[in-house]
């Protein structure tokens, strides 16, 4: 079967389709969190009637301005791709992305765009109340978009709450609240929008650091530090506790991506965390029954995985070997009998199209395998993994070891996201403590590191995403559909074009962006706050 | 009908008092939209299974096919 795959037009199509939710993600995190502090800002505004605090909120609410205008409709264009070079994939969740999506145009569009336009055209026009009411729903519309695009997301890592249908070859949604309440679809959530919010916060206190070397503006800066430091620390916590739960929800629902973002290759009771380390060679070149993780540095920290994982300091993580070969012991299925199961799931579903106009009977009885949910749990759960079947059983061997993700990169990513979050979380808390204390301008080396921790908290954005996206792979819906299959077949020269094309139109949207931003934050607050 | 006015002459007076830096803005979201929209959804990106199919019944056995025999 994997011998029919065009690698070139799945490879062109992932790097693309990459470039785009990246790019669309430089925008995203700034707009969620800055929405917020701004409303923060222009909360203790119009509290206090102090001018200083009206100047603060202007000049951060135009950098808001900025960034989501530069930002605004990029993610249109995974859409576009949705349809043209995952129609496939479109097809099969339909009904599922539909929905989320819909209530996401009807209700946050509207809220956000709304509103939006009485924060910039509003000042002095309606109450200060009023102003503060629709500086607040633009926030919140903003994270309510996130919303219904992360829960699609979520559910594609744990696809909950549907029924296959196989006449249509779709997945219909049969309750919700199981897509939109599920474990995974909350903590995704919850996680990535406030690292949103991290992100904006460090981005205020970057640019507050940059004008107290300056020695410009400085209570502005003071007071932007604090406000920033202050959201930034309860983000921070917030980030903690839900990458917590995303990490034992993992572990439970995709424990391939979890044994990988660790390079477990064999599981262990008392299992350590790697908490830094620097790989010899990579344990995926290539990956077998042999491989071994080859790690040139390691620190550890004993029985941090488990605990992790599973609330023990003495649970069972299983490794990469133990998922692809199973492990009896711990009741571990092997990849081989997914992949037979599906292979059957499969050929099910080849039989029942095939009896459609020739066996009314057989299509019948074919018909109510999919709605049994004996069969559903312990067949159809596992349809993708028929994709690498092979009757040859070491060829089988070999392809159920390609059923496992990029090691390295979901490891570095990982550590890098996890690394970069503890450095954020020390830099609010030594900058609140300076600026309370009045100390904070002299400290050069704080401001230094304030200010070119920004891009840092966009690698670490990124690379959160990549643990994410990177770590499920080979499937773009768990268990259910590998990549390859849900791509469209279409002329790969075609996806090179607009996958240079986009490169091209994003790094000059990316320029106008830093260019335009850059001079707004030369330029300074205005003097006097109503400008 | 008054509601309606006001609502018109708040977005107009916007528009009309926007700083140099708004007004670059608004350029930049065109031209983006206009590539999207005209140039990338009009050439590029087609609905593969809209185009290629008429009826869902077809597109549906054309995933069909494409899910047991890749």
């Amino acid at each position: 079967m994997l011998e029919n795959i065009d690698l070139t037009l799945v490879n062109w199509s992932r790097a693309q389709f990459a470039l785009t939710a990246m790019f669309h993600w430089l925008f995203v995190p700034l707009t969620l969190g800055l929405g917020f502090i701004v409303a923060f800002m222009e909360s203790i505004y119009v509290r206090t009637g102090d001018l200083e605090w009206k100047r603060i909120t202007k000049f951060w609410m135009k950098l808001f301005g900025i960034n989501f205008a530069i930002g605004v409709a990029t993610g249109i264009i995974l859409e576009f791709e949705f349809g043209t070079n995952w129609s496939n994939y479109s097809w099969f969740v339909g009904d599922i992305f539909g929905a989320p999506l819909a209530i996401e145009g009807i209700m946050a569009f509207f809220l956000e765009s709304t509103f939006i336009a009485v924060m910039f055209f509003g000042w002095g026009k309606v109450s200060k109340k009023f102003h503060l009411v629709a500086t607040w729903l633009t926030a919140i519309g903003a994270n309510l978009s996130a919303l219904w695009i992360l829960v699609a997301n979520a559910w594609m890592q744990n696809p909950v709450g549907m029924k296959f249908n196989p006449e249509t070859a779709r997945n219909e949604m049969v309750n919700f609240w199981d897509v939109f309440l599920s474990e995974t679809a909350v903590n995704k959530f919850l996680h990535t929008t406030t690292s949103g919010y991290v992100l904006a916060s460090i981005f205020v206190v970057g640019i507050s650091s940059w004008f107290l070397l300056k020695k410009r503006h400085i209570l502005f800066a003071k007071r932007s530090i604090v406000i920033a430091s202050v959201f930034g620390i309860i983000s921070s916590a917030m980030l903690i506790g839900t990458g917590d739960g995303s990490a034992r929800e993992i572990a439970r629902n995709q424990p391939m991506k979890f044994a990988a973002m660790e390079s477990l290759m064999e599981g262990q009771t008392q299992a350590p965390l790697i908490a830094v380390g620097l790989f010899g060679k990579a344990p995926d070149d290539p990956l077998n029954k042999d491989s071994e993780s080859d790690f040139l540095v390691k620190i550890e920290i004993p029985n941090m995985l488990s605990y992790m994982a599973f609330l023990k300091v003495d649970a069972f993580v299983p490794g990469i070997k133990d998922l692809v070969l199973g492990n009896e012991v711990r009741n571990i299925m092997s990849y081989k009998e997914k992949i037979r199961r599906g292979y059957e799931a499969q050929q099910t579903l080849k039989a029942f199209k095939e009896s459609k106009n020739s066996d009314p009977e057989e299509y019948a009885r074919l018909k109510a395998k999919f709605n049994d949910k004996e069969w559903v749990d312990n067949y159809f759960r596992y349809f993708g993994y028929g994709n690498y079947y092979d009757p040859d059983p070491e060829q089988l061997e070999l392809n159920a070891f390609k059923i496992v993700p990029p090691i390295s990169m979901s490891f570095y990513a990982f550590h890098i996201m996890v690394g970069l979050g503890m450095h954020f979380l020390l830099l609010f808390v030594v900058l609140l403590w300076l600026t309370a204390r009045n100390k904070i301008e002299d400290k050069k080396v704080v401001l230094y590191t304030a200010l070119w921790t920004i891009p840092l908290a966009y690698v670490a954005s990124q690379a959160g995403w990549i643990v994410a996206e990177v770590g499920r792979q080979p499937w773009v819906i768990q268990d259910l559909m590998p990549t390859m299959s849900a791509v469209s077949k279409i002329d790969s020269t075609s996806v090179m074009i607009t996958f240079w094309l986009f490169t091209i139109t994003f790094v000059g949207l990316a320029i106008a962006e830093v260019k335009i931003m850059t001079k707004q934050i030369k330029n300074g607050p205005k003097e006097g706050g109503d400008k | 009908m008054y509601w309606v006015k006001r609502v018109y002459q708040f977005y107009i007076d916007g528009f009309k008092s926007m700083p140099a830096w708004g007004r670059n803005l608004w350029v930049i979201i065109l031209i983006k939209l206009f590539i999207m929209f005209a140039v990338l959804k009009m050439f590029f990106f087609r609905d593969t299974l809209k185009n290629r199919y008429q009826t869902d019944e077809e597109r549906a056995n054309h995933v069909l096919e494409e899910l047991i025999n890749n």
